[in-house]
């Protein structure tokens, strides 16, 4: 029986199948729910690590003790692991080492679009692109034997409309499995894991030795396994393909030759050179960047079109492919889309903290500071503070750059004082070391920590803040105020989320501490949490609305405009919807004339 | 019989968009055909947009169609209706949630919500058929308001050249055993609002 399962449902599938025994994962669109998945499957160990890093370091580890392991990241999550990365292509694994990317083109829920087959090429090693889920499955457990027949790591990279979309696999329960201890360390042959300069310098040859074997490897068993084919169809044009892309390229132009690569580097350059001998002409449909086109011309293959007919940036779709093969003579010229309804204007409706959030009322306050301060944000779900109608960010690039931004601004002179806003996880992702820094080199910096007891915008995920493991147990929880004490933080102050007036308070004596950094942190459970309870539900006296706009400014969906019209200004008066209000009472706190209050008080 | 058919499922985050396009992917597969459908994740889901594609045919490549080639366009909210509109073919229909969730550009602007007669009179001229579900009202008649995603589904049911029983079965695997009987009676609801707009055009 057939069963719909997403991209990333079937890796985990996949992973298990494959026999994979530990995996290790930091949260991150859209590659979360692979390891959420992994988890359940029995006899085998998934942890969330707190970082992409430590993640890839846990299961190099785990792959030099024998056992099969897989790490799970988004691509930018890739660049904070890069640097065990690039090194561990020189060690080799022992047990199959899987790399899973998850790559963001369009930046559906991310900072950047990077290609990140573009790892592969840096660090030399192999990169699989599944084009459906029932392809992940399957080439999960084929990375895993090219992996541990290489002793190479292996990227799988997907993409987000791989990731997250879901077609059919054959079903399968899965059946008890023991979670086996590994066998006693194996020394011998393991010189070459401790990677100082001699061994550094004796392996790079072989690694380049390595990737020839590889490239061989995808023009033989990568065709004979299915990883790489060749759909023969007319003959005036070829299509070299990956990933899901061949999708959209199968759709549009099945009836044309199609070179599809499950395996995008190293590339079998002499299989693709038959093929283009065999075509009248060559073109190249790819996401992102030219990756595969620029190898293949290097190679000395004429490649009719690329990258000139098909986009450079955002995701490839069945439009944007189709105008590509248009320009390339392979499609007749695509109909004129349909016009957006001419007849209504219609509102946008970004994203925005949900009501109840316990983010609103301190970015209420740091609205205030505006002009005082430089405001450096992090990533998360108060990444939403740079939107109206706080506007209360001013600059954003990363996980756990926030307080590394603030501080350096302030050492170098900044005029404004520096504010740095940071999540829990995030926090124990990237913000202890920073924090570190600030207190080593005494800047006088503000760091506010929103702990809202879970890792939020990926889906509540539990971290080392909320000390429940991925697998449910009872982990170890960090307190963060003990760790900025610990780490010899003068000012820590903790403050009730939904406290306005008390969240202004220590705010106003966080600025004021004049001994290295201050930390607030401000605590309360996301309303997706068990933690979060429901109060009894705002609403608004008409009789005393004043139409001042203050509730509007805490920026919660639940405060809408009523009907009435308030006299003096003409304005019309706030309601509350009561199948969003969570009774948090925010908006009461900043109403002047207590026109706010709870229902049936 | 249906052999090919696009949907596109759009809504707000949190109206249970995404489990609504679950369903109708696996009555694909149900229906012997293949299916695919595409979701989205993360960032835009807090309060934004929400759009997912449901593809059948045979065999499916792309999980997202085409702007202009959606049969049945299946808004959970009055104005992503209008908002998506632009993705329906020529003759396509819509099946449309009565529910307004004013977004924050609204209040926080001069944006106005247009009101639902404009809003209805501009769908109707981009669709062959337009069913209105008061879809919310429906649940609570139902007895609870969380199958709001059933009664869309059941209307959707209405439309398509499918067996109402395969959209049954498939909402009822979906949902806990003991809200088995609630879902049947909104499954009864929605039928009958579908239906009935096919017998009033």
């Amino acid at each position: 029986m057939k069963t719909l399962l997403s991209g990333n449902e079937a890796i985990a599938l996949g992973a298990w199948e494959a026999g994979v025994q530990y995996a290790s994962a930091y949260p991150g669109t859209p590659s979360t729910e692979i390891l959420e998945n992994f988890a359940r499957y029995p006899g085998i160990r998934a942890e969330w690590a707190s970082n992409e890093k430590v993640a890839l370091d846990n299961v190099v580890g785990a792959s030099f003790g024998g056992a099969r392991t897989l790490a799970a990241m988004k691509h930018v999550g890739v660049n904070v692991a890069a640097d065990s990365l690039m090194s561990v292509s020189y060690t080799g694994v022992k047990g199959a080492l899987i790399l899973v990317s998850a790559d963001d083109p369009a930046c559906l829920s991310s900072q950047n679009e990077q290609d990140n087959r573009q790892y592969a090429r840096s660090g030399k090693f192999p990169c699989f692109d599944p084009a459906d889920s029932a392809e992940a499955r399957r080439f999960v457990g084929i990375a895993a034997d090219v992996s541990e027949q290489f002793a190479t790591p292996v990227m799988l990279r997907t993409t987000t409309r791989l990731s997250h979309s879901k077609s059919a696999v054959e079903a399968r329960v899965p059946e008890a499995r023991e979670f086996k201890p590994l066998p006693p360390y194996e020394r011998e042959g393991g010189g070459s894991r401790v990677i100082v300069p001699e061994v550094a310098r004796r392996r790079h040859p072989e690694v380049e030795a390595r990737l020839e074997a590889l490239a061989a490897w995808s023009a033989t068993e990568g065709f004979d396994r299915g990883i790489n084919r060749i759909e023969w169809g007319e003959t005036d044009v070829g299509i070299v393909t990956s990933g899901i892309t061949y999708q959209y390229v199968r759709e549009l132009a099945g009836h044309k030759s199609i070179l599809k690569l499950g395996m995008s580097y190293p590339l079998p350059l002499d299989r693709i050179r038959e093929f283009a001998d065999k075509v009248d002409t060559l073109i190249v449909v790819e996401e992102l960047d030219p990756f595969i086109e620029e190898q293949i011309r290097a190679a000395g293959i004429p490649v009719a079109h690329g990258k000139d007919v098909i986009p450079l940036c955002g995701e490839l779709t069945l439009a944007n492919v189709r105008q590509g093969l248009y320009l390339a003579g392979v499609l007749p010229e695509p109909p004129e889309p349909p016009a957006p309804l001419a007849s209504v204007s219609v509102p946008r409706r970004p994203p925005a903290l949900c009501p109840g959030c316990p983010h609103r009322a301190f970015f209420y306050n740091l609205r205030r500071y505006k002009r005082k301060a430089v405001l450096a944000g992090d990533i998360g779900c108060y990444s939403m503070g740079v939107m109206p109608p706080f506007e209360a960010m001013d600059m954003l690039i990363s996980m756990g750059a926030s307080i590394g931004m603030a501080h350096g601004f302030a050492q170098a002179g900044g005029q404004e004082s520096a504010i740095a806003t940071i999540g829990d996880s995030t926090f124990f992702h990237s913000g202890m070391a920073p924090l570190a820094s600030a207190v080593y080199n005494r800047s006088k910096i503000v760091v506010a920590v929103l702990d809202n007891r879970i890792t939020a915008m990926t889906g509540q995920q539990h971290n080392p803040g909320t000390g429940i493991t991925l697998q449910g147990e009872q982990g170890r929880e960090i307190d963060i105020a003990a760790v900025c004490r610990a780490m010899g933080v003068t000012f820590v102050e903790e403050v009730n989320a939904w406290d306005v007036n008390a969240i202004n308070k220590v705010l106003r004596d966080a600025m004021a501490h004049a001994d290295g950094p201050a930390v607030v942190v401000v605590r309360g459970a996301c309303v997706f949490t068990p933690h979060f309870h429901l109060q009894p539900k705002m609403r608004v006296d008409l009789t005393k609305c004043v139409t001042c706009g203050s509730c509007f400014r805490v920026g919660c969906p639940a405060i809408l405009k009523s009907d009435e019209i308030y006299p003096a200004s003409g304005k019309q008066k706030a309601t509350i919807d009561p199948l969003l209000c969570t009774g948090c009472t925010v908006c009461m706190q900043v109403c002047p004339v207590g026109a706010i209050g709870r229902e049936g008080e | 019989m249906i052999t090919t058919l696009n949907i596109l499922f759009v809504g707000v985050g949190g109206q249970g968009v995404l489990t609504a396009s679950d369903i109708a992917a696996q009555v694909g597969l149900d229906l012997g055909l293949d299916a695919k459908k595409s979701e989205v994740h993360g960032f835009a889901q807090r309060g934004g947009v929400v759009d997912s594609h449901v593809r059948w045919a045979p065999v499916v490549g792309s999980p997202t169609s085409e702007k202009g080639t959606v049969d049945v366009l299946m808004a959970f909210e009055l104005l992503e209706a209008a908002r998506w509109a632009d993705w329906l073919k020529p003759g396509g229909m819509i099946v449309v949630n009565r529910q307004q969730i004013v977004p924050m550009s609204v209040s926080l602007s001069d944006a106005v919500y247009p009101d639902e007669g404009t809003l209805l009179a501009a769908l109707g001229e981009r669709a062959s058929r337009v069913v209105v579900v008061d879809a919310l009202r429906l649940a609570e008649q139902a007895g609870n308001t969380r199958t709001v995603n059933t009664i869309m589904l059941a209307a959707l049911s209405t439309l398509l050249e499918t067996d109402a029983e395969i959209w049954e079965n498939a909402i009822l695997r979906r949902v806990p055993q003991r809200y088995a009987d609630v879902n049947g009676v909104a499954f009864r609801l929605g039928r009958a609002v579908g239906l009935g707009e096919s017998l009033s055009q």
